[in-house]
């Protein structure tokens, strides 16, 4: 499964919240990998485990309530759940870096964005002061901002959404990390600056040649910006594949569900289909398919039986072996038919 | 150079028309002029702090220009502006205004000179009292919101008890005892340090599991030393610690400190609770920053404006407080001058000498109330919440 290039690899990853006596399972054994240079999106609705999983790769996860129970996380070889504090806040921002969903909230009011931005280069690198205003003021130019050197001097609340998010973004980069992880950084924004965040991502990922994950709940984000995508839904993972074969050949039925109920041209004047039901609660999951209640295919196994992988072709995979029975046969088969027939005429 | 060459050239940007610059200065400074009151208040304590310095100055060193020790019996109980009797007075003894700005007292010393020396008294004692008080305020309270979740184990509280017992018993001379005790306890302190480093959790025996249970949460610790500390009637817990350690100025300023930084652990927990749970708190941790730099470079200045008002009304409250206790003779020891001290020397002749009274409980009043002002000025400044829209 891992290979020289993959980046990161998360395996089998569990992430339990301890409250009481229940226990919500957020993440329930998810195994996803970024390779190098590469855009992945984790996709799924909201309380589906794609923060918490982000969050236990840079090892965030407060402890208690939560708890991870298992699993490894692999990066650059090493597994990051095993490493201590110290060794973690030196890959934080270094090798791995965030960026959040609010803009807004996530920069300190009381710091200029010089100081900012200087500060997370600083915690890594040890360089002087003239040197450390240049980085700003190059990073600042990298993601777009105007007259950066007159921005240096201001404060968050002077900026605009999509500047604020531009200046998290310089954070992010601040250190030149391998890996960056961007928390639905374009939900609190509007359109068309979500546009331009989305083209800088993509620039910036293709120019520093660096890996993305991203998360988010948007399907048109991800149809604009993904190499392969992993659908999440209620802690584990649904569905995986390239972004092809999720949009155009989605093989589980909750994935087929989420492509229905987006809003098209040719579904004009038509009601927007909508999965019937509710997110099973964490702590309460049926047993079984966490999907099976809503499931428009569900057999009484579905209820029984925690669904197993199903391999499609190229590394498209998904937990729904009801349809991979059923249904006709995906691109692999075709692609074992076909020259077994050549052969045979 | 034709326009669509300058268009591509990549030093050339669109400039943004940009938001009128202000400081943070500026801004508060634009409204906190709204507020006259304050306003009056923050010039009084502007005026203070000048009378104070160069009261200081004035009236220390060897030959003062104001010398408030000094003696002339023959001018006893002079009225305010009242003018010298030149006749009786050797030259080194004439005021050097030429008349006693705020009369004499039953000693003949001059009480201008008196006020003078006892406002840098005044001023010091406020300022490092408070600043002792919002030191501990803030140290306890920033550990008791930030690390407030964590557990302190039973064999924490053993050792904590055992090095303070060891370290009791060697003061009090059994010190084969407490040395015992103390080798016994850093034993203890390495054994655990070296065991939790191999992680050997598996290794514990049953019977130790007992000292490593959670015994208390920092949280509950902390809050609930200050609601023991706040319990105490702290004037009279001054009085006491006050008697039993000898009389000088530093004690008095270490004591009142010591004994009021609960207001200022409750504001800073308060207000770290909730910047805890902010955003810019995950980022700065998603950046790799340490615990210690998040307490103290971004949690603090977002919770310092509070405390900066506490401090502010804090340091009136220290000034009548140290007024009290040299009032009733606790206070700084007598050929030093302070505003409680005239006070209370001048109380014996309030119908004689009414000045000797008056003067001192102005000067406090006047203080006191513009401290107060200034501080609630500030809490409009720095808390948006409160500002009226104008």
């Amino acid at each position: 499964m891992a290979n020289n290039n993959t980046l990161i690899s998360v395996q089998d990853l569990k992430v339990y919240f301890r409250t009481g006596h229940e226990c919500a399972r957020a993440v329930d054994g998810i195994s996803f990998e970024v390779r190098k240079e590469e855009t992945v999106c984790l996709v799924g609705e909201s309380g589906c485990g794609k923060t918490v999983s982000a969050l236990s790769i840079l090892g965030l996860i407060p402890t208690p309530p939560g708890e991870i129970a298992g699993g490894r996380i692999l990066f650059q070889g090493k597994n990051l759940l095993e490493l201590d504090e110290e060794d973690m806040q030196k890959i934080r921002g270094n090798r791995i870096a965030m960026v959040f969903q609010e803009p807004l909230t996530s920069l300190n009011p009381v710091f200029t964005i010089e100081d900012q931005i200087g500060e997370a280069i600083c915690i890594h690198k040890n360089i002087g002061a003239v040197e450390l205003r240049d980085r700003c003021i190059k990073l600042l130019k990298d993601v777009g901002i105007p007259s950066p050197v007159q921005r240096l001097k201001d404060y968050p609340h002077q900026l605009s959404g999509g500047q604020r998010q531009r200046v998290m973004i310089a954070m992010a980069l601040a250190c030149d990390p391998d890996l960056i992880i961007a928390d639905e950084p374009t939900t609190a924004l509007d359109v068309t600056v979500q546009a331009q965040i989305l083209q800088l991502l993509k620039s910036i990922q293709k120019t520093r040649s660096m890996s993305v994950l991203y998360i988010t709940h948007d399907l048109g984000v991800v149809a604009n910006i993904a190499d392969r995508v992993y659908v999440m839904y209620s802690g584990i993972v649904t569905e995986q594949g390239n972004t092809a074969q999720i949009f155009h050949d989605a093989r589980h039925p909750y994935t087929q569900g989420l492509l229905a109920s987006l809003p098209s041209r040719s579904k004009r004047g038509k009601r927007l289909y909508s999965i019937p039901g509710t997110v099973p609660n964490p702590a309460y999951k049926p047993a079984g398919c966490p999907f099976h209640p809503r499931c428009p295919h569900a057999i009484p196994i579905c209820g029984k039986e925690y669904p197993k992988m199903c391999d499609y072709s190229q590394a498209h995979l998904a937990r729904c072996p009801v349809l991979f029975k059923n249904k006709k046969p995906g691109p692999k088969d075709y692609a074992l038919v076909i020259p077994r027939g050549d052969l045979l005429c | 150079m034709n326009i669509a060459e300058k268009g591509f050239n990549e030093d050339f940007q669109f400039e943004t028309p940009l938001v009128p610059k202000r400081t943070r200065l500026q801004e508060f400074w634009l409204v906190f002029k709204q507020n006259r009151l304050a306003i009056l208040g923050l010039f009084i304590f502007i005026l203070f702090f000048c009378c104070a310095i160069m009261g200081l100055f004035m009236t220390s060193g060897p030959d003062p220009l104001f010398d408030p020790a000094m003696i002339r019996l023959q001018e006893k109980l002079r009225p305010p502006l009242a003018k010298p009797n030149l006749d009786s007075l050797r030259h080194e003894e004439i005021p050097c205004l030429g008349f006693y700005l705020m009369g004499t007292d039953d000693l003949g010393r001059d009480v201008f000179a008196r006020m003078l020396q006892g406002a840098w008294v005044s001023l010091t004692v406020g300022f490092v009292a408070v600043g002792i008080s919002v030191l501990i305020g803030i140290f306890m309270g920033g550990i008791a919101g930030y690390f407030g979740q964590h557990h302190i184990r039973v064999d924490h509280v053993l050792v904590t008890f055992l090095l303070i017992s060891g370290a009791g018993l060697v003061m009090a001379h059994s010190i084969r005892f407490g040395a015992a005790l103390l080798c016994l306890t850093l034993a203890y302190i390495f054994y655990s340090f070296f065991t939790q480093n191999r992680s050997g959790e598996k290794s514990v025996p049953s019977w130790a599991k007992v000292f490593r249970k959670n015994a208390v949460s920092v949280d509950t610790m902390i809050m609930r030393i200050v609601d023991i500390m706040l319990c105490f009637p702290s004037f009279f817990l001054i009085l006491t610690v006050v008697a039993l350690l000898p009389a000088s100025i530093y004690n008095i300023m270490i004591v009142i400190g010591l004994t009021s930084w609960m207001g200022t652990t409750r504001f800073v927990r308060a207000e770290f609770l909730s910047l805890r749970e902010q955003d810019f708190v995950a980022a700065v941790k998603t950046l790799g920053a340490g615990n210690f730099r998040i307490i103290f470079r971004h949690m603090m200045p977002n919770a310092i404006a509070p405390v900066l008002v506490s401090a502010t009304i804090g340091i009136a409250t220290a000034i009548l407080t140290e007024a009290g206790l040299s009032f009733l003779g606790f206070g700084v020891p007598p050929p030093h001058a302070t505003w409680g001290n005239i006070l209370s020397d001048g109380k014996n002749f309030i119908f004689d000498a009414p000045w000797l009274t008056f003067i001192p409980g102005i000067a406090i009043l006047i203080v006191v109330l513009s401290f107060n002002l200034f501080g609630e000025g500030l809490r409009d400044v720095l808390n948006p919440k409160l500002r009226e829209r104008h």
